[in-house]
């Protein structure tokens, strides 16, 4: 048996503190998430004759197709300022959110093989689910960009501000992620809810339609659309891109003291995701 | 190294409720759980550059423990303390993916290690030149046949230097040829100074490498010696010797010859004369029977054989080839017979068979009671043969025949 004599100090080593979210060295964490991503990427493309042409090719004909639909057969936009431009910068946005949130969901149940066969740290799963969320959500507003040009936007200063609420959003897609993933883990029924939670998610936010129309309607309707963060953050993206003509996030909710509602939401569904992730992690090897 | 105290349980839940409808329909019901207690309070240290190994029976916790080291499980009480980097490999080639080339595969796999990118990328031609795979680079994982893919996992898994290397049962993959390279590998490690922890169930490897292991037993600690003593604490492992008393069954009948005596019992002993179903190769050891004569009887001859699992006959022994007079008996008395060797025998299950029968050619018996009780060898070494008898090796130069220059 081992001789351990009372009174010997313990070698100045480290200690094993088994898994967890985050541990250890952080380069460690982000050349896994990276590799993770970037094989990902790979596969996802395995077999095309385009290859990672279709990750620009794709998003440019399915805008394409919702721009022929709602602008030019449904006028769902009619008198809203650069219609085309909105609708897309919405749709880039809900398809980056609905793609994190939904690969992230099943990333920890996915990627069992490696939870249950090596120590790391357990946040790296969601995180290159993430990494590639971004990816192409920089390679669809590439496409953006190029509609943005079509419709002969008018450049403005405002634009430098665009990256605040979407980096507010891909924060919020990151902390749901790793809530979702935690929490399939142990209940597989999260996977169907959360399909119909982003279904309903698409509809309740203006997307397809301009705020102005919700707050024609109804102020409170429109107030209660816009507590959902991600709503508010589509719209004030929509507003910095265009301008003035567009309705603001506060403008929307009406009165920008309101969205302390949706800014209050968005901090605790992140730190729910934090929470519940780090305490998932620990056991996540056993649980899958 | 060193581990205090470990524990890990485990709760298995009798039905995995896995839907919030199961949760919601049965509010009251509370999941019951047994609890697997997979290690209790194990404490060992493994010193620098030393080679220890971890062994046990299926289920005994080893792998539990291994996991609980690479940071896979955490331990419920206790605490591990490491210096130096570990590589843990509990299986070839995590994370591989088939429909990616080998290049990927090994920065993927090498990344999950603890390789920087940039360093798996810079070692990438040598460990496709020790996997011999530089013809078949470009094909993708799921063209490779399984001992390719095992070639190349091992080959990643050596080019990732690590001061600890954690080894848990990888080295029973592949052909003989790939396992003398494992061997080889591991012995270069070994001379490099680096720490190995191995964990198996296969003793031969515990004895060519480990200088110390531990034998775990339902998640405790059994033993923690030399790994030669630990070798043969397993195998005792695995043949309990506690139940005496069901291997060797008490005979009421004899089952063979014209019924002149009667084999009560027959066993097996040690050389201090207490019945067991083992024996220890290289030991002295006895065979006894137990007979009641049934008729007057001058010289009767006492026999016992011994046969393999393959029904091998390996030993026969009788007073008769012996020379030995054994006297006259009159009906009803009892006779212990006993003949004593050294056990020289291969390791495995023998089965025993004693007879009684009359003198002379022809020797017509008395009394046989084919495989009464079987017995079992335990050893560590052998040469694969039937037996293995203690022997000496003696070489000399012959210097040339003058007469053939």
């Amino acid at each position: 048996m081992t001789t351990s004599a009372p009174g010997t100090a313990p070698p100045p080593a480290y200690r094993v503190t088994g898994p967890s979210a985050v541990s250890g060295d952080p380069r460690r964490l982000w050349n896994l998430a990276r590799t993770l991503a970037a094989t990902d990427w790979k596969v996802r493309f395995f077999g095309s004759v385009l290859g990672y042409v279709w990750s620009l090719l794709r998003p440019l004909l399915l805008f394409g197709i919702l721009y022929v639909v709602f602008s030019e057969i449904v006028d769902v936009g009619a008198g809203a300022v650069a219609y085309p431009v909105q609708l897309l910068a919405a749709m880039v946005l809900f398809f980056f959110v609905s793609e994190v949130t939904g690969s992230a969901l099943t990333s920890l149940v996915d990627r069992e093989t490696l939870v249950r066969k090596v120590g790391f740290p357990r946040v790296v799963v969601p995180l290159s689910v993430w990494l590639i969320g971004l990816a192409n959500l920089a390679l669809n507003a590439i496409v953006l960009v190029v509609f943005v040009v079509l419709q002969d936007v008018e450049p403005r200063w405002s634009w430098l501000l665009v990256p605040i609420p979407v980096a507010l959003i891909a924060v919020g897609a990151l902390g749901t992620g790793m809530l979702l993933s935690a929490l399939y883990v142990r209940f597989r029924d999260v996977k169907p809810i959360w399909e119909v939670v982003l279904q309903a998610a698409f509809y309740a936010t203006p997307i397809l339609y301009p705020v102005e129309r919700v707050i024609e309607a109804s102020q409170t309707l429109a107030t209660v659309l816009m507590a959902n963060p991600l709503a508010a953050l589509i719209q004030e993206t929509r507003h910095l891109l265009i301008g003035p003509g567009v309705p603001s996030a506060g403008e929307a909710i009406g009165g920008t003291a309101l969205l302390a509602i949706p800014a209050a939401i968005l901090v605790a569904l992140t730190a729910a995701g934090v929470w519940r992730f780090a305490r998932t992690a620990p056991t996540a090897a056993e649980d899958l | 190294m060193r581990v205090e105290g470990l524990s890990k349980a485990f709760r298995l839940p009798h039905e995995q409720v896995h839907t919030l409808k199961e949760r919601a329909l049965h509010p009251m019901r509370r999941q019951r759980f047994e609890r697997l207690q997979a290690l209790e309070g194990v404490s060992f240290d493994v010193g620098r550059g030393e080679s220890f190994g971890i062994v046990g029976r299926n289920g005994s916790g080893k792998s539990t423990l291994m996991k609980c080291l690479a940071g896979i499980y955490r331990a419920d009480r206790g605490d591990m303390w490491l210096r130096g980097r570990m590589a843990p490999f509990i299986e070839l080639g995590v994370g591989f993916n088939p429909d990616l080339t080998a290049r990927d595969n090994v920065l993927i796999n090498a990344v999950m290690l603890g390789v920087s990118p940039a360093q798996a990328r810079e070692r990438y031609d040598s460990i496709i030149a020790f996997a011999e795979l530089e013809d078949f680079q470009d094909l993708k994982l799921k063209n490779y046949s399984s001992g390719m893919q095992v070639r190349l996992a091992f080959s990643v898994m050596v080019h990732v230097d690590a001061d600890l290397l954690l080894i848990d049962e990888v080295l029973a993959v592949g052909d003989a040829a790939f396992q003398q390279k494992c061997y080889d590998v591991l012995n270069r490690a070994k001379d490099e100074g680096r720490t190995i922890l191995l964990v198996t169930h296969d003793m031969s490897q515990v004895q060519r490498f480990c200088d110390r292991a531990l034998l775990l037993e339902r998640g405790k600690v059994v033993a923690l010696d030399d790994s030669r003593t630990i070798a043969r604490g397993y195998t005792q492992l695995n043949f309990p010797t506690t139940d005496v008393s069901a291997t060797v069954r008490a005979i009421t009948e004899s089952d063979g010859g014209d019924g002149g005596a009667e084999i009560l019992e027959a066993w097996t002993q040690d050389p201090e004369g207490n019945r067991t179903p083992t024996l220890e190769q290289g030991h002295p050891c006895a065979l006894v029977m137990r007979v009641r004569i049934t008729r007057p009887t001058q010289e009767p001859v006492f026999g016992f054989s011994l046969t393999d699992e393959q029904h091998r006959r390996v030993l026969v022994v009788t007073t008769e080839w012996d020379d030995r007079t054994t006297g006259g008996y009159d009906a009803g008395e009892l006779v212990n017979v006993a003949v004593s060797f050294d056990n020289w025998f291969a390791p495995g299950r023998y089965h025993l068979t004693p007879h009684v029968a009359y003198p002379g050619a022809g020797g017509q018996l008395m009394a046989v009671r084919e495989s009464v009780t079987s017995v079992v060898v335990t050893g560590s070494r052998t040469g694969g043969g039937i037996v293995d008898v203690p022997h000496d090796f003696v070489w000399n130069t012959v210097s040339p025949d003058p007469a053939a220059a």
